[in-house]
């Protein structure tokens, strides 16, 4: 398992061909009380540096770019409840989408 | 002597030494559907009684629940729900951008007579010539003030005018076989609605810097322009409060690489009758009347924004529009040649139309030009008694209608922009523009308008700088906490966008929709 | 000049705290080619009584509906409002507020924009409704666009009963969309659009009363456009006929716009008026212009802000919803008012009186020879066929002091099959023995 930090302040936890994406403590720190999350449909197919998803505070909307191309293939449905999570746990319990990685080898090259 | 013992205190020793909040005459108001209910009603209508209706089984089965008041209830509910507000009549709002000046009663009252607002828009226009007579001379006032060939009324406010003279950019380049460019200009300074307007016409919008004294780089412009460039996007007198010097310039490359020039006329207030935009080489602009020409802004609305339009783009002028002929006036209301169909419903804000040409007359041309310049002297006289103290990001000029601080006064001070802006709330002024422009950090804009009397400025110049002294002096808690003297402290604006609640439920109801 | 307060000794006072020899010194940064030295030619300043006399002058020249019969509607009505809703509006703190940003000093503002949201939710049958946009002509295209984003497709019906403005607005958003189908008129009220749509539509557009004044079935029109992914946008021109008809929410409506002039604001000639939207909640991300909430403030009591502005365009920028940025704040204060007063006791007996005038007016056009009633149903608005162009006709009762209603040509023209066709309205003040 690696994780790796985008300069856009996004991390990805890869552990296998899959890798899960979220934003840094630094992140949401800067971006004040989280209060929505718009996710990526499952299955949506992403290029790397596409939108992902758009997290809003209540005086900015911020985009989170895919950090690698993939599919997605799990979304964490608790942050639709609980945007909170972000703020309070973003490594953990607030992660946002997981991804399958379409070519491996892509994250070591640039994201680190 | 004799002692009345029952005698009044008449000082104020044994008063309570918290600030007096004025709560005795803001009592807290509750819902309309918490004091009405759907039995009592304010209106007196004949209760008739439908023997056979023809409404083919439509009729209503899902309850209305309307709470309803009786006259003397809706009169207590909305006289005690105003006073929770703060007003430009009841003091001055040094919002910059916004333009918040005196809104005469005469306007109203015009606004109201008949022969205006019990017309209806599709009445025939026989009946209506006075109503095309009033749009012709407010036309010929927007067109005299700006120098241009034509004007389009009907936008409804500020930025529905900007996208309609955008739209009229994008028809003529598509006219001159030119639809392929699909770049805009826009300065990094520039209104939100600015690069919004671009992009919902499928413009993609490209950001012009800014030059180190706040004005936008005729050179940058230039680089920035090409065969692919359908219009720059410049507001002028700009954001920061300036002028663009080199705005004659900028033109004259953007319509040399075959581009038009919109101009944002936001903040018209500081050269009308001094500066005709028209003189400085844009293709269009709109015009909002809620700010420079008084119609009021009610709480948010309505606005208007006609926009006017140089000769190139006149042409495309959007129905409806008057014109004369020899029976009289007649209101174009289908396109003809090459003009861009509707963007509202029947003919635009008349009401506001009435307010404005009011408004105007009453002005005159030179009343006009003296408002402008004493909007300008105003702006430049808070900046003169504040400079000391606050900083100024653009000092090189003079500025226009407003002066530009930003928070580096607050170093070390641990007080933000907004806890600032909320202090002034407590001392009896609405805040100024906070965060814009962008490109200031920690912006404050400040547009005292001409309608503030010297008294009212130095009064507020003072506040300012008594403010600032007690934020440099360590009092944090001041600021942080403020405010505190409102009808509200601030409020949980977190928990209003996590968990939006948009409506009154009743209690049963609300819990019964949680599980 | 009466608005402007400085004496010349302040300004030059002022002139001197600033260090400038003169006010024009101050625009010395304006390049002298575009520098005015003298005035337009425009007319001086002006007394209040000149200016009253001349705006008296053009009012005269316009006749008032209620100056004679008067049967004009088509998406705008005459009707009554208490003269207690045009005193409140003028009162200084609703009339020359901004608009709410600071919400601890707009509190009244906010909580007025909270109950209107609530009345139009209620009205409309839907789970939320914003604080207003400028028209229902405006906010049929916004609903256009909102139903785009939401199912992501971009096929768009309009029936052909709607107000030939409003499909013109949505046509004049959508230019060069090929996307957008505009549906022939139907001045029988006959079906027209439930066939045409498939899994690239993604929404229709139908009005009730539709513009010729026929009731519309747009339960059927749900069922249809659901099954196919489709969203239903409803129409409303004349919200005073949902006192007496079927909320479109209990209908399936996924977006209802209105035009809500006919509650709480004068005719105007055309504006301002009042749009009204209001949608189910899971779209409410979605759904264009300002919206107001409930919160606490610091010290825990119940207040009120403006909220999911992220929406908007001074935060999004060029991704936001729509480019609008105003509400029309004081068209839905007086709306909220008027309909305050009414209560739903009230809004049920206007709306009764209305369909009661109505027939009554449909009962007399009966009897006039040469004559034909196209409206097998209707609120308070209904269609007529004359055997001659219906032009001219109207023009020459508004000679002799009657507005008859609108000719269909006004809105279509070129369209000999539209020629001799006739809307009339008949609202409250239309007392019986002034019909026809």
């Amino acid at each position: 398992m690696t994780t790796k930090y985008t300069t856009d302040h996004e991390y990805i936890r890869i552990e296998g061909a899959t890798g899960t994406v979220g934003i840094t403590l630094f992140a949401q720190e800067q971006l004040g009380d989280i209060v929505f999350v718009e996710l990526p449909g499952i299955g949506k197919v992403l290029n790397k540096g596409d939108e992902a998803a758009v997290v809003e505070s209540v005086k900015a909307a911020s985009e989170i770019y895919a950090p690698v191309s993939g599919t997605v293939t799990e979304i964490n449905t608790a942050l639709n409840s609980e945007p909170g999570l972000v703020n309070q746990d973003p490594h953990s319990a607030g992660w946002m989408f997981k991804i399958q990685l379409s070519n491996p080898s892509e994250p070591r090259r640039s994201a680190g | 002597m004799s002692m009345n013992t029952q005698g009044r205190p008449t000082g104020t020793t044994n008063v309570n030494p918290s600030t007096s909040s004025g709560a005795a005459l803001l009592p807290d108001e509750p819902l309309l559907f918490e004091i009405g209910d759907t039995e009592h009603s304010g209106v007196d209508l004949p209760d008739v009684t439908l023997k056979a209706d023809r409404l083919g089984g439509f009729r209503r089965k899902m309850p209305l629940d309307l709470a309803g008041l009786t006259e003397p209830e809706a009169m207590r509910h909305y006289v005690r729900l105003s006073r929770l507000n703060y007003s430009i009549d009841s003091g001055m709002y040094p919002l910059g951008s916004c333009t918040m000046k005196h809104n005469p009663r005469l306007n109203e009252k015009m606004a109201r007579l008949p022969g205006f607002a019990d017309i209806h828009p599709l009445q025939p226009i026989s009946t209506v010539q006075g109503a095309l007579m009033l749009m012709e001379q407010l036309a010929h006032w927007l067109m005299t003030l700006t120098n241009t060939a034509a004007v389009a009324l009907s936008p409804k406010a500020g930025a529905h005018g900007e996208l309609l003279g955008m739209m009229a950019i994008k028809a003529a380049q598509a006219a001159r076989g030119q639809a392929h460019r699909k770049i805009v200009l826009v300065p990094e300074s520039a209104h939100g609605t600015n690069p919004a307007t671009a992009a919902f016409l499928g413009y993609s919008v490209r950001a012009i810097p800014a030059r180190a004294d706040g004005t936008v780089d005729a050179e940058a412009v230039r680089n920035a322009l090409s065969d692919d460039v359908a219009a720059i996007m410049l507001t002028n007198p700009n954001t920061c409060g300036l002028f663009e010097t080199q705005v004659i310039d900028i033109a004259q490359a953007v319509h040399d690489a075959g581009a038009f020039f919109y101009c944002d006329g936001a903040n018209f207030n500081a050269i009308m009758g001094v500066v005709r935009p028209g003189d400085l080489g844009i293709d269009a602009m709109h015009i909002n009347l809620h700010k420079t020409f008084s119609t009021p802004h009610g709480g948010g609305g309505p606005g208007a924004g006609p926009v006017v339009l140089s000769a190139a783009l006149a042409p495309f002028a959007p129905v409806p529009f008057v014109r004369r002929s020899e029976g009289g006036l007649e209101l174009v209301e289908h396109g003809e040649g090459q003009a861009l169909g509707r963007i509202t419903a029947f003919q635009g804000q008349m009401g506001m139309y009435v307010r404005a040409l009011t408004y105007m007359l009453s002005h005159g041309g030179d009343g006009l030009a003296q408002a402008a310049k004493d909007a300008v002297l105003n702006a430049n006289y808070i900046k003169a008694r504040l400079q000391s103290v606050f900083s100024v990001p653009y000092p090189q000029y003079p500025c226009m209608h407003e002066a530009l601080f930003d928070d580096s006064f607050l170093d070390q001070t641990g007080v933000s922009t907004l806890d600032f802006a909320k202090a002034l709330i407590d001392k009896g002024f609405h805040p100024m523009t906070m965060y814009f422009p962008l490109v200031v950090h920690g912006a404050m804009l400040v547009e005292p308008t001409e309608s503030e009397s010297k008294q009212t400025l130095d009064q507020f110049c003072e506040i300012m700088l008594e403010l600032a002294m007690d934020a440099k002096a360590g009092n944090k808690q001041n600021f942080v906490s403020a405010p505190i003297n409102a009808p509200r402290r601030r409020m949980d604006e977190t928990r209003a966008a996590r968990s939006p609640i948009l409506k009154w439920e009743r209690e049963d109801d609300a819990s019964e929709a949680a599980q | 000049m009466r608005y402007l307060p400085h004496s010349d000794a302040e300004r030059a006072d002022m002139l001197a705290a600033i260090g400038a020899q003169s006010i024009e010194a101050l625009f010395s940064v304006v390049p002298a080619a575009a520098m005015r030295s003298s005035g337009l030619d425009l007319p001086r300043h002006s007394p209040e009584f000149l200016v009253e006399a001349h705006m008296r002058g053009l009012a005269s020249q316009n006749h008032a509906a209620g100056d004679g019969p008067f049967f004009v509607g088509a998406g705008a009505y005459r009707h009554h409002v208490p003269a207690t809703v045009d005193h409140l509006i003028q009162r200084s703190e609703w009339l020359t507020a901004y608009t709410p940003y600071q919400p601890e000093i707009s509190q009244g503002t906010l909580q007025m924009l909270f109950e209107f949201q609530t009345q139009v939710a209620k009205l409309t049958g839907m789970d939320v409704a914003n604080a207003s946009l400028y028209d229902g002509s405006t906010g049929t295209a916004e609903a256009v666009l909102m139903a785009r984003r939401l199912t992501r497709r971009n096929k768009v019906l309009l029936s052909g009963g709607l107000h030939p403005h409003y499909r013109d607005v949505v046509c004049g958003y959508l230019k060069d969309d090929a996307d957008l189908v505009c549906l022939d008129a139907s001045p029988e009220g006959q079906g027209d659009i439930l066939d045409r749509i498939d899994d690239q539509t993604a929404a229709i557009v139908v009005q009730t009363p539709d513009f010729y004044g026929h009731l519309r079935n747009i339960e059927t029109a749900a069922a249809v456009a659901h099954a196919k992914g489709a969203l239903l946008i409803v129409v409303v021109t004349e919200i005073v006929s949902l006192g007496l008809l079927e909320a479109p929410g209990a209908y399936g409506a996924d977006i209802v716009v209105a035009e809500g002039q006919s509650i709480g604001n004068a005719l105007n000639f055309g504006g301002p008026y009042l749009g009204l939207m209001a949608t189910r909640q899971q779209f409410v991300r979605q759904m264009p212009g300002r919206v107001c909430g409930e919160t606490v403030d610091a010290d825990g009591n119940r207040g009120f802000v403006l909220t999911l502005s992220t929406r908007e365009q001074h935060i999004r920028r060029e991704k936001a919803t729509s480019n609008i940025c105003t509400n029309s704040g004081l068209c839905a204060l007086a709306f909220s008012i008027h309909l305050g007063l009414l209560g739903e006791a009230g809004l049920v007996k206007l709306a009764r009186l209305n369909h009661e005038r109505a027939c009554a007016l449909a009962d007399a056009l009966g009897t006039v020879k040469n004559v034909e009633l196209l409206n097998a149903t209707f609120f308070n608005e209904m269609t007529i066929r004359l055997p001659v162009a219906a032009e001219p006709v109207v023009e020459q009762l508004a000679g002799r002091g009657i507005l008859a209603g609108v000719p269909v040509s006004r809105l279509e023209p070129g369209r000999p099959e539209l020629e001799n066709l006739l809307v009339l309205a008949a609202t409250e003040p239309n007392d019986r023995c002034k019909h026809c």
